[in-house]
C-alpha cells in the first residue's frame, strides 16, 4: 500500500472509528484520531501480522499500552479483516466481546491493557522470549503523554537497554495532551528525547500523520542492541477541526448533530486530498 | 554475638513431632529452587524471571547452572510481573519469582490485568510469604496476600505445607495452562504428609481423621495443627488435619465433610484473618446452612508485634499448645 493509499483509507478510518464511539455512547475521540494513522500504518505495512496468522510463533506483535483508544485499533482491525465490521455496532453494549479496551477475546489483539504503564514491561517480556528463542519477530507497544508519568515505564526503559532489545519498539503518540490538560501542566516530561537517549534508546522524532516519515522510523532498523523510541508528533483530535486540541474531546462522544459535522469535514477532506495527489 | 533464633517448637511439641515419627525436611524454599532447576535442566522452555531476588529465592546455583533461563530485572517488581507475563504470553513457561510481601502488592496491577485478565500462563512465586522474615517488620510481611489475590478472577493459589507439597505444586505449575499463584516461606518444615498420599490441586490432603474438631490449616501452620491434633487425642479429643493447599479453587467439598462432620471448626493461617482461608472457609460453610462452633487462628487486624516468625507464631496461637487450648475452649463451650 502507497502513502497515498494509506493517507486515503485513513479518512474512511477516522469516519468510522468516530461512527462506532457515537454508537457505541462512549470512547476516547481525541486520542484516537491522534494515533489513528500510526495504527493505519502499523496494520497495513509495518507489522508482520495477518488474520490468518494470528496465531503464529512468528508473527509481529503489537500491544496497545494506551489502551482507552481502542476505538481506533477496532476500526483498523476490522478494516483489516480481524472480524466483521458489523461487530463494531456493538462496542460497550451489554454482553458483547468489544469492551471500552482491548482484550485476547478479540482475534489478533495480544495482551488486555487499560491500565496505564503496563504495555512497554509486557512487550519488553516478549521481546526478551524472541531473543531466546532466535526468533525474528518485532515487538510493538504505543505509549501516550500521561501514561508516562507512570514509574513502571521507566522501570522498562531501564531494562531494555540492559537487555538490548533492538526488536523493541515503543512509539509514543506524542500530542500533548492528557484528560486534566497539558501534559507541561500536569506532569511536564520532557526533554523526551534526551530522557530516552539517556535510558539508552535509539530515539526518532518524527510528524505521527505524515506516512512517509513515520514510515522511515518504524522500518529503518535502529543501532544493532538498541530498543527504538519513536516520539511520534500528533495532533490530538486530529482531522476534525472543532476537535483538535481541546481537552474535553479526550472522551468526548459527538452528539448527532457534531458526528454529521465531523464525518462532512472528512469527506471534503478526503476529496480534497484525493485531488490534490491525483 | 546475636542471640539464637528462637525455635519454632517447645520441648513438647518437639517430643510430640518425634513420637508422630515427623521427619524433618529443609526449607519450602529450598526444595522450590531445587525443584525449579531440576525442571529448568529438563525443559530449556522454562524461565525464572527474578528482581534482585536469586539470592532470596535460592536461585543462585539455578543461574550459575542456567544462565540463559534467568532474566534479572533489578529491584523493580512491577516490570517482574509484566516481563513474565509477555514472556508467558509468547510461549516461555515464565516463573516470577519474588518475596510475596512486594511481588502481591507492589505490582498487584500487574498481577491483576497482565497475567489474570490476560490469561497467560505465567507463574507468580511468593517466597519468604506470611511473616517468614520476621522482625524486620510489616514492610516484609505478607500478611495481605492471599486476600487480595483471592478477590481476583483466573488464578490458582496454592500454599504448600511441606517439601512434598512444594515440589507437587512447583511441577503443577510448570504445566499449567493457566495463572498460578504458589507462596511459601524459608522456615526448615517437617514432613507432614503420610507416604503414598496424592497432591492435587483444588482436592484438601486430610493428614489426620477425625471428629470432634477439624483443623483446616495451611502452608507453614500445618505442622502445628497436626502436633495439636496428636495432643488433643492424649485428652481424648479426635481432630481432623486437613491441608487446604490450594486456597483456590477451594476444595468445598473437604469443607463441607468438615463441617458437618465435625463439632468444630478451627482455620488456621499465616496471614490476616481478614480476606484469608478463614473467611473462605467460614462462607463456605454458612452458604450451605452448616454452623458448627467456628474459631480463624491468623493474625488479627492489628499492628503486628515485633518478633521472628517463632515468636509470632506463638504470640498469635499457631502453636501445638496454642491450637490445642483453642480447640478445646471451643468444644467446651
Amino acid at each position: 500500500m502507497t502513502d497515498r493509499d494509506l493517507a486515503l483509507k485513513s479518512f474512511a478510518l477516522r469516519r468510522r472509528m468516530l461512527r462506532l464511539i457515537h454508537e457505541a455512547g462512549a470512547g476516547h475521540t481525541g486520542g484516537g484520531l491522534s494515533c489513528l494513522d500510526i495504527l493505519n500504518l502499523l496494520y497495513n505495512r509495518v507489522l508482520r501480522v495477518s488474520p490468518e496468522t494470528a496465531g503464529s510463533p512468528a508473527r509481529d506483535r503489537y500491544v496497545q499500552s494506551k489502551g482507552h483508544c481502542v476505538e481506533a485499533l477496532y476500526a483498523v482491525m476490522s478494516d483489516r479483516g480481524y472480524f466483521p465490521e458489523s461487530d463494531l455496532n456493538t462496542v460497550c453494549h451489554y454482553q458483547s466481546y468489544y469492551v471500552g479496551h482491548p482484550t485476547r477475546k478479540i482475534r489478533g489483539m495480544e495482551m488486555n491493557t487499560g491500565a496505564l504503564g503496563h504495555g512497554l514491561p509486557i512487550c519488553l517480556g516478549m521481546a526478551l522470549a524472541a531473543k531466546m528463542d532466535g526468533a525474528a519477530y518485532r515487538v510493538f507497544t504505543l505509549l501516550g503523554d500521561g501514561e508516562l508519568a507512570e514509574g513502571s515505564n521507566w522501570e522498562a526503559a531501564m531494562a531494555a537497554a540492559h537487555y538490548k532489545l533492538d526488536n523493541l519498539v515503543a512509539i509514543l503518540d506524542h500530542n500533548t495532551l492528557q484528560i486534566t490538560g497539558h501534559t507541561r501542566d500536569v506532569m511536564s516530561n520532557e526533554p523526551l528525547d534526551e530522557k530516552w537517549r539517556a535510558f539508552g534508546w535509539e530515539v526518532r522524532s518524527v510528524n505521527g500523520h505524515d506516512y512517509a516519515q513515520l514510515s522511515a522510523a518504524l522500518t529503518t532498523p535502529p543501532p544493532a542492541g538498541k530498543p527504538l523510541f519513536i516520539i511520534a508528533n500528533t495532533v490530538k483530535g486530529k482531522g476534525v477541526s472543532f476537535m483538535e486540541n481541546v481537552g474535553k474531546w479526550h472522551h468526548g462522544v459527538p452528539t448527532d448533530a457534531e458526528l454529521a459535522q465531523a464525518l462532512a469535514e472528512l469527506d471534503v477532506a478526503e476529496k480534497r486530498f484525493q485531488e490534490a495527489s491525483a | 554475638m546475636s542471640a539464637p533464633a528462637p525455635s519454632m517448637f517447645t520441648p513438647a511439641a518437639k517430643a510430640m513431632a518425634e513420637k508422630l515419627g515427623l521427619k524433618k525436611g529443609r526449607a519450602n524454599l529450598e526444595e522450590f529452587a531445587d525443584t525449579l532447576q531440576a525442571l529448568s535442566t529438563a525443559d530449556r522452555n522454562l524461565v525464572a524471571v527474578t528482581s534482585d531476588s536469586r539470592g532470596s529465592g535460592k536461585l543462585a546455583p539455578f543461574g550459575k547452572a542456567l544462565p540463559q533461563q534467568i532474566v534479572e530485572v533489578g529491584i523493580a517488581e512491577q516490570n517482574l510481573v509484566g516481563i513474565t507475563a509477555g514472556l508467558a504470553a509468547c510461549g516461555k513457561k515464565a516463573f516470577g519469582v519474588s518475596p510475596s510481601c512486594f511481588l502481591t502488592a507492589r505490582s498487584l496491577e500487574q498481577i491483576k490485568n497482565d497475567v489474570c485478565y490476560s490469561n497467560v500462563p505465567a507463574v507468580l512465586v511468593g517466597i519468604s510469604s506470611g511473616v517468614s522474615y520476621g522482625a524486620l517488620g510489616s514492610t516484609h510481611h505478607s500478611l495481605h496476600d492471599l486476600a487480595v489475590l483471592r478477590a481476583i478472577h483466573n488464578l490458582t493459589i496454592l500454599v504448600p505445607a511441606d517439601n512434598f507439597e512444594t515440589r507437587e505444586a512447583i511441577r503443577y505449575a510448570a504445566t499449567a495452562t493457566r495463572p498460578v499463584f504458589v507462596r511459601f516461606g524459608k522456615a526448615a518444615m517437617f514432613d507432614v504428609t503420610p507416604a503414598g498420599a496424592k497432591f492435587e490441586v483444588g482436592k484438601a490432603l486430610t493428614l489426620r481423621e477425625g471428629r470432634d474438631v477439624a483443623f483446616i490449616a495451611n502452608g507453614e501452620t500445618v505442622v502445628h495443627a497436626v502436633l495439636a491434633a496428636a495432643a488433643l487425642a492424649a485428652q481424648g479429643v479426635s481432630a481432623r488435619v486437613l491441608s487446604l493447599h490450594t486456597v483456590k479453587p477451594l476444595d468445598t467439598a473437604a469443607v463441607l465433610a468438615a463441617g458437618r462432620e465435625c463439632r468444630a471448626v478451627v482455620t488456621v493461617e499465616e496471614h490476616m484473618v481478614a480476606g484469608g482461608v478463614g473467611e473462605a472457609v467460614a462462607s463456605t460453610l454458612l452458604q450451605a446452612g452448616l454452623a458448627p462452633r467456628f474459631k480463624m487462628v491468623g493474625f488479627p487486624d492489628e499492628d503486628t508485634v515485633t518478633g521472628a516468625q517463632a515468636d509470632l507464631f506463638r504470640h498469635y496461637g499457631i502453636s501445638m499448645e496454642g491450637l490445642a487450648a483453642t480447640a478445646l475452649a471451643l468444644l467446651q463451650r
